[in-house]
């Protein structure tokens, strides 16, 4: 149903027994993976699993206590997330991060914060350079809206969306950063099943059309055994399944997770 | 019906971003204009310029760089007068000692050491937020008059501690009499709130606004938390540097710098709460207004055979400041601004109500 | 020594009167999360009923009591017309609010009492006492002014533990939660203020009887927001020690360091101390650390 013969890269990301704790809570043991070039990999568990944790680790906002996280070559484990942004990672978040004062366009305009450089004296001016910057990546965002189907709300300040549109939204800021890695924390949730077919046809294009690697989170299975190449499961902290979905979907240690076996 | 956008299209990008997109906006601001640069010198009176509208000007340009800084970067200030303070002393040392200098230079000088300054106490805010905040910038409201009194070079080493402001002349144009000051100042306010209104609308402004809307967030996207707040504060406190250097050469005409106190402070803020947050509009309607009530409240309780002494009215002044502001956090946190552009909504569809 | 001893002791006993004053701010943040700015508006507005009730020929002991009311008043006041409508805002919203509750206190007290400084007098000794020989000059007057500070310290710690303590505890954490279990929030609001309210007239009485009633006291009351930084917003002790430590690094630093900088180091001091407190343990002494989750 997928593209069948896609070309899946090298390894640009590898997770090597990190172990995160917050005091005596320990959110994430001796969890080690990787995520190649153009993949989707999927990142499920049951909640509390440390799955959030685990993409907050990636992009610099959780620092583990233990192991080393490798991106494209560079080692790094104490990175700030300003880093992680400018190194092309980007994300969405469960709780929605929206600029809540700013409007639809100014929210994804500001996904491109790295790739503008104007300065202050530039902008005062404004005629000139800032201000022919800011049409040029003015016309990269409106793409992004044509993409996103969000041509009508653009001018809307965003805490007036519905939840639904928010999400998209944020979709659209990561993806105006132009990232290489895209992390998606639960972009789904809270989506009926006409949003969630949307979203996931966002997400397989985004794959498709510009080659973006994707690693998200979620927890409706049909979508996840749908798009994703690969899925990793995370129960309690540590790795229980690491595959292709079928392989996945018959793992037993996975199949007690979610239903509850006593461990 | 007069205020309808049927048939105006935007045909491209720099024309949907323009700062005024709709023809009768630009209308009004050229009307608007016309009014201030001709208009007001042809009838206003020299009390009409002394007591309202030049200290209009300077509060509002002060109250438009606080509006940069806690109404679209979100941080908390109550060091309004000692920065004015610090832009009024800078510029006056700098006329002073250097004479030759063209009195923009010195304008410009002057609000550069107050951004330089500005900065050096926006530090805390790299650690601190909200009203933490406000309380470290009352580090700077107190500790800064206080160095003008005590280190004498600052004044000249002048006994009585009050600075004077020299002649003014710009380009052989000497600026004299109230209506040449009003000019001037509109000139300068002028042209700073359109490099303003340019700054929110591109990427500074958006980088101040993500900080103040979700600075975890902004730093996922890749603005550094340190070089936005710094840059808040360093503008902010140049553009308020600027308005008490105004304050001082066109409205005061001399001062002691304790005159640069937290009162000032207050009411820089209260302007930015009653015209708006996060808007530069709104700062000037803040101005007015908050200038306006003392005007009103010694003019009309006469008029209505309501005798009050002057203790009484500074009184009923103090109490109104508080009441509107409670009123207006209430009603409409968005200030005079937000009302202004819910009456053009309107307007675009009277006469119908909806 | 002695010297330094008698600056020490003078400067603790400025830090209680500053405590005083800390100690409403406390008690609302705690209870409801909001930065109270009014508070010192409230202890001059509690001083001038009190003495002008005095004034008006009333006995001390009814005196009291009716400015309790008044201050009761007040609080069902301010709840009812103010933090009623603001429930859902931001801390920021609520602290500009009580700026401007501050500013209409300040120019309502004057209007109703006047701006004259009042002498007050409550029957408290003012003699000197010496110490040590005398070589130690301390006000008797401060040492009962630590003495109400201390009974008050007690008297709200004890507080806590009844279950409108607690009540109030939950509030602070959490109102909706609180809600959901049947504390009514208004309620909850109009005692807490009273209690400040109350807390306010105790430090209004002793800064009155100490320097006069006048409308300089709101501009003193100001200090007491670096001994909440010191302390912690959130800490009734910390209120306490950060009054104390402010107090007495005051008065020392103006002794002993202000000469060098031509005196007047008073006016910032306590300030600058703040700031620096606020760049290496922003919650202060004893207060709670903020941690924010995304």
């Amino acid at each position: 149903m997928t593209a069948t013969a896609k070309k899946l890269g090298d390894v640009m990301l590898r997770v090597e027994n990190i172990s995160l704790s917050f005091g005596g809570v320990k959110a994430l043991t001796d969890i080690s993976f990787d995520i190649r070039e153009h993949e989707i990999l999927a990142i499920i568990g049951p909640n509390g699993a440390g799955k959030s944790s685990m993409l907050n680790c990636i992009n610099g906002f959780y620092h583990p206590q233990q192991g080393s996280i490798t991106f494209r070559g560079q080692t790094r484990s104490r990175m700030k997330p300003h880093e992680a942004a400018s190194q092309g990672i980007a994300r969405t978040f469960q709780n929605i991060a929206l600029f809540k004062g700013m409007s639809t366009l100014d929210n994804i305009m500001s996904g491109r914060m790295l790739k503008m450089h104007s300065g202050i004296i530039a902008s005062a001016f404004y005629k000139g350079p800032a201000e022919r910057e800011q049409i040029a990546h003015r016309a990269f965002c409106e793409k992004i809206i044509d993409f996103l189907e969000i041509e009508a709300i653009r001018k809307i300040p965003v805490g007036r969306l519905p939840y639904g549109l928010q999400k998209r939204v944020e979709l659209g800021r990561a993806l105006a950063a132009e990232p290489t890695l895209l992390l998606l924390d639960e972009p789904m949730a809270g989506m009926n099943l006409e949003e969630k077919q949307d979203m996931c046809r966002f997400i397989l294009d985004v794959n498709d059309e510009f080659g973006t690697t994707i690693c998200l989170i979620e927890h409706d299975m049909g979508v996840v055994m749908d798009i994703s190449d690969r899925v990793v499961v995370l129960d309690y902290g540590r790795k229980i399944g690491d595959g292709p979905p079928d392989e996945v979907k018959h793992n037993q240690e996975v199949i007690d997770a979610y239903l509850g076996v006593q461990h | 019906m007069l205020y309808r956008e049927a048939g105006q299209f935007k045909t491209s990008y720099p024309a949907d971003q323009a700062i005024f997109t709709i023809k009768q906006d630009r209308w009004f601001f050229a009307l608007l204009m016309l009014a201030a640069f001709v208009g007001i010198p042809l009838v206003a009176t020299d009390y009409l310029y002394t007591a309202l509208i030049i200290p209009f000007l300077c509060m509002a340009l002060a109250a438009l760089g606080l509006n940069i800084l806690t109404g679209y970067c979100g941080q908390v200030s109550l060091g309004t007068g000692a920065f004015m303070g610090v832009g009024a002393v800078a510029a006056w040392n700098l006329a002073f000692r250097v004479p030759e200098l063209n009195l923009l230079v010195v304008l410009v000088l002057a609000g550069l050491v107050a951004a330089a300054v500005g900065v050096i106490f926006g530090l805390p805010s790299l650690r601190i937020k909200g009203f933490y905040l406000a309380v470290a910038t009352l580090a700077a409201q107190f500790f800064l008059p206080w160095l003008f009194t005590k280190v004498g070079w600052f004044t000249n080493h002048n006994s009585s501690g009050v600075i004077t402001v020299p002649r003014m002349t710009l380009f052989g144009w000497e600026i004299n009499t109230p209506m040449e000051k009003y000019l001037f100042a509109l000139g300068v306010v002028t042209i700073l709130a359109l490099a303003a209104k340019n700054l929110v609308r591109s990427n500074p402004g958006r980088r101040w606004m993500a900080i103040r809307d979700m600075d975890i967030a902004a730093e996922i996207i890749g603005i550094r938390p340190i070089v936005a707040k710094l840059s808040a504060f360093a503008v902010s406190s140049f553009f308020i540097g600027i308005a008490g250097a105004l304050y001082l050469f066109v409205y005061l005409g001399s001062a002691e710098p304790d005159g640069f106190n937290i009162n000032l402070s207050f009411q820089a803020l209260f302007m930015i709460i009653i015209g708006g947050l996060g808007s530069i509009l709104g700062s000037f309607l803040g101005a007015f207004f908050i200038l306006l009530v003392p005007i009103f409240l010694t003019r009309v309780p006469p008029l209505i055979g309501l005798d009050m002494s002057t203790a009484a009215i500074a009184h009923t002044e103090v109490m109104v400041f508080g009441a509107l502001i409670v009123f207006f956090l209430i009603v409409e946190p968005h200030g005079l601004a937000r009302l202004w552009q819910i009456a053009k909504e309107k307007l675009r569809i009277w006469p119908f109500p909806y | 020594m002695a010297f330094f001893l008698e600056v020490l002791i003078g400067g603790l006993m400025a830090g209680v009167m500053y405590s005083l004053v800390a100690l409403g701010f406390v008690l609302i943040f705690k209870a409801s999360g909001v930065f109270n700015f009014a508070q010192g508006a409230m202890v001059l507005f509690a001083a001038l009923f009190f003495v002008g009730f005095i004034e008006l020929g009333l006995s001390v002991w009814l005196a009291l009591p009716l400015t309790v009311l008044v201050m009761v008043a007040l609080a069902w006041a301010v709840e009812r017309l103010v933090l009623r409508h603001l429930v859902n805002q931001e801390g920021i919203i609520l602290f500009m609010a009580t700026i401007g509750v501050s500013y209409f206190l300040d120019g309502f007290g004057q209007s109703i009492w006047g701006s004259n400084v009042r002498q007050l007098d409550i029957g408290l000794p003012t003699d000197p006492i010496f110490l040590m020989d005398g070589d130690i000059l301390i006000q008797a007057f401060d040492l009962w002014a630590a003495l109400v500070a201390g009974s008050l310290l007690v008297a709200l710690v004890l507080f806590q533990r009844t279950s409108v303590g607690r009540a109030l505890r939950a509030v602070a954490d959490d109102h909706q939660a609180a809600q959901s279990v049947g504390i009514p929030l208004n309620t909850i609001w109009i005692i807490v203020w009273s209690i400040a309210g109350l807390v306010a007239l105790v430090a209004g009485v002793m800064w009155g009887s100490k320097l006069g009633v006048q409308p300089a006291i709101v501009s003193l009351a100001l200090k007491a927001l670096p001994v909440l930084i010191l302390g912690g917003f959130t800490s009734i002790p910390g209120a306490i020690i950060g009054g104390l430590i402010i107090g007495a690094g005051e008065k020392l630093a103006e002794i002993y360091i202000g000469p060098f900088f031509g005196g007047g180091i008073e006016n910032w001091f306590a300030y600058v101390l703040a700031l620096g407190f606020l760049l290496i343990r922003p919650q202060g002494l004893f207060g709670e650390r903020i941690i924010e989750r995304v």
